[in-house]
């Protein structure tokens, strides 16, 4: 990090680094996390949100995974589920199971939880000048959860965070730990909490639209770091974003939700050449990219999402949708198996016998 | 081609294509510390740029958070005082200006701001909102503004039914909207959009960026486009100028700039774009930098991005890029300009830049399945027919005289 300047690859050794770590990835079939069934719910006066309904996936040791959507449609809640911090009340989590690294979460006693939070599971979240504390000195932030989970010495623990502020890329690392977050800017703040989540070597990170609050040349330096520590740990990253590029250049896998459902999931190339799902499309549809031709009009999706109150037997997104036919409005579409292995999508009208071919 | 257009046209003798000049313009703020508030330093937050904005083009400004591309908007229309320099618009001179001309000339200059949430007064029906400006500027009154309230709402997709309805009951882009209506009910010519689709979600953007090119082409807008995000900037505007610590360091079409950038940082900020194509992503070429952006209250010496530029490092370190601050000079393409004093290297580099010359592949809704659409394309992209916005346009307003609008806000603090 000291040096400037950087990564230099050519285009076919780049992509043949990518290939081969997506091989040995794949060849470790057992998965970290199985999430089956997950329903979180919040229960206001107005009603019974479904902020997380049927949720399934899993991430294998070692992968990047996207959970993508717009705001509102539980990635966050998905996420906070996982490790059980759902607010509650109003927040429960009604259903479903959380198998980490072959432990149900769900059934776990709350001093077990809280023996995995920052020791087997990091997090990385959105804001890293609400989630540090502004009256504790960084060093003992970090400092903190290696005392707690790894029963260092004072002398081990403080070594230890010298030499991962050193890993995070902040210079003079000894000298800046008597310092407070507010003499931090954001990005070096961002990787003071990559430093916190990897203070354990934890199996699993998530984060949170991590580079959300930053500029785009910190938000490259952050996802850099994320991806190259990630690699060099071997820790299994779910990478909650709304922005589909962070997701095309971060993922191995992408699940995109809306309105509390997966609405597709595969690989992330399946994902961003052939998705099967019009929500999909919609998004993909919507953005300005860089490569664009200047003055063309976007096509955009319209309306805006459901409210997750009383939602009818129905796809979530036929009211948004172009191709919606009475059977979208008469039942919901369950996730099905699409050409390439492992690509599900929630849609009748790209489904076998559907009316897109 | 529209009455806004032709109404401008016949106001100014067509010689000069500038809408508005801005000369050595300086925005410095003061530090003040201590139990005296003693000033310790100044903020140059934007320090002595030139440049024009061309009738009816769109000027996309882009950097990071405290480059000083916000101030630089509002300098312009004058929501900040400048500590240097002049702005000019259309030919008058703003910073010298007396409050009561300065007023009825801020009618042909509006803003959109960043936020739907905090430019919109919680306590006021969209109906008081988007008259206010009317009012204001005494445009119309009665009968004749409650209608054009209505238009406005139509202009801007919003059902005209709405106008006793509070903020609150809008979403995020809803708001936007409303936004867009208040700054068009005075029919401006140049309209300052400050980060207008930052705080949307993603498919609400496109809602309301596709609103802003259809008024624009429409109703003969200029706009000042501010955005961080470079994919945004390239799709609404004609040119584009980065900045970097208070400065201009590129300027040029964005095509020009965005396939050969004249200055690394603008090189460095494309290739920090992430695509939405994971192939393209895997073969792109990064510049990573390192470090944050310098403090603009106390800026490197000579060019100001030498202490993070990567051309600087390859180079071997060359002392000019320290001790000169590199001018804005023409460069390369047509109508190019970089403040780089090796503006030709890296305009031949290939580091970073996201692969243009491919045929740009737009994986959306695949070709095949539209025609089981059940609406039209028209429709699709959210195009307001051509009907509704012909009505809506009403070609003049009857003004009350300048007299009357004049003589109340004279000496009032500026809007």
């Amino acid at each position: 990090m000291e040096e400037a300047v950087s990564l230099e690859l050519t285009p076919d050794e780049a992509a043949r680094i990518t290939r081969e770590q997506r091989e040995t990835k794949a060849a470790k079939s057992k998965n970290l996390l199985e999430v089956r069934n997950l329903s979180t719910h919040f229960f206001t006066p107005d009603g019974v949100v479904r902020a997380v309904d049927d949720v399934s996936f899993e991430l294998g040791y070692g992968e990047t995974l996207g959970l993508v959507g717009e705001s509102g449609c539980g990635k966050s809640v998905t996420a906070l589920s996982l490790t059980r911090l759902v607010p509650n009340p109003p927040g429960r989590i009604v259903a479903g199971s959380v198998v980490f690294d072959g432990v149900d979460l769900l059934k776990l006693s709350e001093d077990g939880m809280r023996k995995l939070r920052g020791k087997e599971i990091g997090f990385i979240f959105q804001d890293p000048l609400t989630s540090l504390n502004p009256t504790l000195t960084i060093g003992y932030q970090i400092a903190e959860a290696i005392r707690q989970h790894m029963g260092l010495s004072k002398k081990a623990s403080f070594d230890r965070v010298v030499e991962l502020l050193a890993k995070v890329g902040i210079p003079r690392a000894r000298d800046r730990l008597n310092d407070y977050p507010h003499q931090f800017s954001g990005g070096m703040r961002q990787r003071v909490m990559i430093a916190i989540a990897l203070s354990c070597d934890p199996k699993l990170i998530l984060a949170d639209e991590p580079t959300t609050a930053l500029d785009v040349t910190i938000q490259a330096q952050i996802l850099e770091l994320i991806s190259v520590l990630s690699d060099e740990f071997g820790t299994a990253v779910l990478l909650i974003t709304h922005d589909l590029g962070i997701a095309a250049g971060m993922c191995d896998r992408v699940n995109v939700m809306y309105a509390g459902r997966i609405v597709e999931t595969g690989s992330v190339d399946v994902i961003f050449e052939r998705p099967r799902m019009p929500y999909a499309w919609g998004l993909l549809d919507s953005l300005p990219r860089l490569d664009d031709v200047r003055g063309d009009r976007l096509r955009t999706i319209e309306g805006l999402p459901p409210l997750l109150i009383n939602v009818p037997d129905a796809c979530r997104f036929n009211p948004r949708c172009n191709f919606a036919r009475d059977a979208c409005r008469d039942h919901e579409p369950e996730l099905t198996a699409r050409e390439e292995p492992g690509h599900f999508a929630r849609c009748w009208a790209t489904d076998k016998g559907g009316w897109i071919p | 081609m529209t009455a806004a257009l032709e109404r401008t046209d016949a106001a100014t003798d067509a010689k000069n294509g500038n809408l508005i000049e801005v000369e050595n313009l300086k925005v410095y703020f003061p530090i003040r510390a201590g139990i005296f508030k003693n000033v310790q330093g100044t903020v140059k937050a934007v320090d002595d740029i030139t440049f024009e904005v061309r009738r009816g083009e769109t000027l996309g400004l882009v950097g990071e958070s405290g480059c000083g591309k916000s101030t630089t908007g509002r300098a312009m229309i004058r929501l900040r005082e400048p500590t240097a320099g002049s702005v000019s618009f259309d030919g008058v001179d703003l910073t010298t200006l007396k409050s009561g001309p300065l007023r009825r000339l801020r009618r042909r200059m509006q803003i959109i701001f960043q936020d739907p949430y905090g430019s919109l007064d919680p306590r006021m029906t969209v109906g008081a909102i988007i008259s206010e400006p009317l009012e204001t500027h005494g445009l119309a009154k009665g009968e004749g503004k409650r209608e054009r309230v209505a238009e406005l709402l139509k202009m801007v997709g919003l059902d005209p039914s709405y106008v006793n309805r509070y903020p609150h009951e809008f979403s995020g882009g809803q708001r936007q909207r409303i936004g867009v209506a208040r700054a068009l009910a005075v029919e401006p010519e140049f309209i300052v959009c400050d980060e207008p689709i930052s705080a949307l979600d993603v498919s609400i953007q496109a809602q309301v960026l596709n609103l802003l090119t259809d008024l624009r082409d429409r109703l003969g807008l200029t706009y000042l486009f501010i955005a961080h995000d470079l994919s945004v900037v390239k799709h609404i505007s004609d040119r584009v100028a980065v900045m970097y610590l208070g400065k201009i360091v590129e300027i040029g079409p964005p095509d020009t700039i965005y396939a050969a950038p004249g200055h690394p940082y603008t090189r460095a900020l494309l290739s920090a774009v992430p695509v939405p194509d994971p192939a393209m992503e895997r073969k792109r070429r990064r510049v990573i930098l390192t470090g944050d952006v310098p403090s603009p209250a106390n800026p490197p010496s000579g060019c100001r991005f030498h202490t993070r530029c990567w051309l600087y490092e390859r180079l071997g370190k060359p002392e000019n890029c320290r001790t000169i601050d590199p001018p804005l000079r023409e460069v390369g393409g047509t109508d190019q300009k970089a403040a780089c004093h090796y503006a030709e290297d890296s305009i031949k580099s290939d580091v970073g830049v996201a692969h243009i010359d491919d045929t740009p592949i737009r994986h959306g809704t695949p070709d095949a399945a539209l025609r089981f659409s059940h609406k039209s394309t028209a429709e699709i992209i959210g195009e307001i027919p051509e009907g509704d916005i012909d009505q809506a346009l009403i070609p003049s307003i009857e003004e009350v005289p300048a007299g009357d609008a004049g003589a109340e806000d004279d000496g009032a603090k500026p809007n």
